[in-house]
């Protein structure tokens, strides 16, 4: 009945994003909304159709109804498929008990039998944390040109910032030779994007050895890909050069939303021969009022504004009344920003409501010491109530 | 509606195409475009839908593909399913049928897919009023007043032109229809048909094998009109929001009276939303030096120009120092930069190239057919 896929996909979706705490107390971090109607996890979703893979295991685990909601049967990314389609594979109970996901390499093994369902030559392994569009294919090309046992997608960053990723050292010919978790002094600037190519026979029995080994992490950075380079097997680095944003942080979020606004900045949404895709809110289109201004801002379906936005990007839904301001922010859907407020570099959740006169954050400008500055934030379904402040760098979950 | 009481939707998609010709030189008066992101025929298909209604037929007769590409499988509107569905019926879909001339003849040409339903009642519309209906109260109203045709109407102030494109009812104080007028010289204040009625199977089913083997073809003139005071033809009223679009005019003021957040908050319900084909748009883009006023705006729009008391539909661009007022942008339109652009409707896929000017008026607006290189 299953056919053989040439190259299956399996999404890591199942962190919690510490980090962006107040956005992700409900929903798992890929499910986070991102660029005005999108969430992080449509980016590795719509690369994968875009680049031919129609087979993707979603390994979720924190928080999954959002994005098992989201997900569904996979159709708005033409993943509903007789055959292959997009697949949620949360933790399951067993013949011989039950366990959580205990790192990412234990996540794909727990999941063998999914992917030789469909008996594929190679497997890629992404995760829902990054902002960015790439082709897979030409990187399989690449594994499979090189005949790689492995291959991990790189990006050369600044040397400064090299310190903060796992390095890839790799020799004249590309071939990884070495590699540092966030090293002190980095040897090289080849950051791993998070983006693997395995041949599957050769994971699987990395996974298989790793699984039977109780004093290993269960973690493709921690042991698969060191045991694969002590072992001799091929590992060569992919490099790309495209736009690549790691969203782990709520000021790496909302730069990430910034730079769609930036006309510099190459991530392109309206590219037609790579479309993102996402699931449509059943909306009516948006509408901009006789005394709003817009200007420098993305604004989507369903949202009426007739306040001031700037430099902004509003999600579906969102009203923002006459007398509101709203500049440098994100306004996640279904918010509403009551008249006379301010919104000033400030991310501002799902569902909330800014009370009339309210004050969210603030430029940087209006500080003398700009280590007191930092993005405002307010969480999901939260009340700000009438005239009540939130400072810079504050970062709310309850209503105040 | 009682659950138990099953109903078959049944959506004209060319009825008057003539009225709008230039909208529907390729297309149906159920694909012509609306409101932004719409096509006509997502307001009565949602409405029905939204009415509990899961077996919908779309007859329809020529200019059909723009039609079949916009409802697919019926998907968007919640309408692919095993039980019921979207049916789409093109003219030859019974043997014995043809290019029809009147509802009458249409509803005999699919009387094979009537035939075929479970459903006791049937509800006919049409594709030229915006609004949102409740179906289920009407079909109640209906079983319970014992009709043998429940005609849906509004009352609303027509002009001669738009009375010469519309029928309209007398009643009577029991609510009965008693006078049928079409097409009639007169204007004010009349009881104008919304073209949605409501009928028992079982009753549609002798009036079209009847109307068959006598040669009857307008359900209007030859069902309504004649056998007034034969059948009891009971009238429902609807007085909630709707544009009834018989002109360019009047689908000129139809998409901007949607201007009016009271109009669309009347129109577009939380609870009957208004389900339309998905596009995959990038949200809309306001650039540096974007003035936009009084406008509604769809996704994947890219505006640096000036747009006031429009509609512009998805994927439409507006370039640098461009002015747009009082005009209907359709789908994926490219006004060039610096150009002038004042009361036009542009159908799809026009582009406008830069610095020209166009200005037609309120009441006649320009009109730029569809793939116009201007």
């Amino acid at each position: 009945m299953y056919t053989k896929k040439e190259c299956v996909a399996m999404l890591l979706a199942g962190g919690q994003g510490s980090r962006l705490y107040a956005l992700t107390h409900d929903m798992a971090k890929p499910a986070v909304p991102y660029g005005g109607k999108y969430r992080i996890i449509d980016f590795p979703l719509s690369n994968c159709v875009n680049s031919g893979i129609d087979t993707v295991g979603v390994l979720t685990q924190y928080q999954p109804l959002v994005l098992h909601d989201y997900i569904g049967n996979g159709q708005p990314w033409d993943l509903d498929k007789q055959y292959g389609g997009a697949h949620c594979l949360p933790p399951y109970q067993t013949a011989l008990g039950a366990e959580w996901y205990k790192g990412t390499a234990n996540a794909i093994y727990q999941n063998i039998s999914f992917v030789d369902r469909y008996d594929p030559e190679y497997v890629v392994i992404l995760s829902g944390d990054h902002i960015y569009k790439m082709d897979y294919n030409d990187m399989l090309e690449h594994h499979k040109a090189k005949n790689a046992d492995a291959t991990i997608a790189v990006l050369d960053v600044p040397m400064e910032e090299a310190s903060r990723f796992g390095i890839m050292i790799t020799n004249d010919e590309g071939d990884i030779i070495d590699f540092e978790e966030k090293p002190k002094q980095p040897r090289s600037t080849l950051a791993s994007m998070g983006i693997y190519i395995f041949t599957w026979s050769k994971l699987k029995k990395y996974l298989i050895d790793n699984e039977n080994n109780p004093d290993e992490d269960k973690d493709f950075g921690k042991a698969i890909i060191p045991n694969m380079m002590k072992a001799g097997e091929k590992l060569v680095a992919y490099a790309f050069d495209g736009y690549w944003k790691d969203v782990g942080t709520l000021d790496s979020l909302w730069e990430a939303n910034m730079d769609l606004l930036n006309p510099n900045i190459p991530i392109d949404l309206y590219d037609p021969d790579w479309k993102m895709y996402s699931r449509n809110p059943v909306l009516p289109p948006q509408y901009i009022g006789a005394d709003a201004v817009v200007e420098n801002s993305m604004i989507t379906d369903g949202c009426v504004v007739e306040g001031t936005v700037d430099f902004s990007v509003i999600f579906e839904g969102v009203k923002i009344e006459p007398g509101a301001t709203v500049t440098d922010s994100i306004i996640m859907p279904g918010s509403v920003i009551k008249s006379g407020a301010s919104v000033e570099y400030a991310i501002v959740g799902e569902n909330c409501v800014v009370g009339e006169g309210a004050q969210i954050g603030a430029r940087p400008e209006t500080f003398d010491n700009r280590d007191d500055w930092g993005i405002a934030v307010v969480g999901h379904n939260i009340t700000v109530s009438e005239n009540a402040k939130v400072l810079p760098k504050q970062i709310i979950s309850e209503n105040v | 509606m009682s659950r138990n009481k099953k109903v078959l939707g049944l959506i004209f998609s060319n009825m008057h195409d003539n009225t709008i010709a230039d909208l529907t030189k390729e297309r149906t008066m159920g694909s012509v475009l609306f409101g932004g992101r719409y096509r006509l025929i997502d307001f009565p298909l949602s409405n029905m839908v939204n009415s509990g209604i899961d077996e919908v037929g779309v007859i329809t007769k020529s200019n059909y593909q723009s039609l079949l590409d916009h409802l697919g499988s019926g998907r968007e509107w919640d309408l692919a399913s095993k039980n019921g569905g979207l049916h789409l019926l093109p003219p030859f879909s019974h043997v014995s049928s043809g290019m029809y001339r009147g509802r009458l003849e249409a509803l005999y040409g699919v009387w094979d897919f009537i035939k075929t339903s479970d459903a006791d009642y049937v509800v006919l519309s049409d594709c030229d009023v915006v609004a949102s209906v409740d179906f289920a109260s009407i079909v109640d109203s209906h079983i319970s007043s014992g009709a043998d045709i429940t005609a849906v109407y509004a009352k609303d102030v027509i002009t001669v032109e738009q009375a010469q494109k519309a029928t309209v009812f007398g009643i009577n104080d029991d609510g009965r229809i008693v006078d049928v007028l079409t097409n009639p010289y007169m204007s004010g204040a009349c009881n104008v048909s919304l073209n949605m009625f409501v009928l028992s199977k079982e009753f549609l089913k002798n009036l079209v094998l009847e109307a068959n083997s006598r040669g009857l073809v307008s359900f209007e003139k030859d069902i309504l009109q004649a056998r007034t005071h034969d059948y009891k033809i009971m009238a429902y009223r609807f007085d909630g929001y709707f544009s009834r679009i018989c002109s360019m005019d009047t689908f000129y003021k139809a998409n901007m009276n949607l201007l009016s957040t009271a109009n669309r908050e009347k129109l577009f319900l939380q609870t009957r939303p208004i389900y339309t084909k998905v596009r995959d748009n990038p949200p809309a883009k306001f650039a540096i030096g974007a003035k936009v006023k009084n406008s509604l705006i769809g996704d994947g729009c890219i505006i640096e120009g000036t747009v006031e008391n429009s509609v512009l539909f998805r994927g439409v661009k507006v370039g640098k120092g461009a002015v747009v007022k009082n005009s209907i942008l359709m789908q994926d339109t490219v006004i060039g930069s610096k150009c002038e652009v004042s009361c036009v409707v542009s159908d799809k896929n026009v582009k406008v190239s830069d610095m020209r000017m166009l200005t037609g008026s309120q009441n006649y607006p320009l009109y730029l057919g569809k793939g116009a290189v201007i």
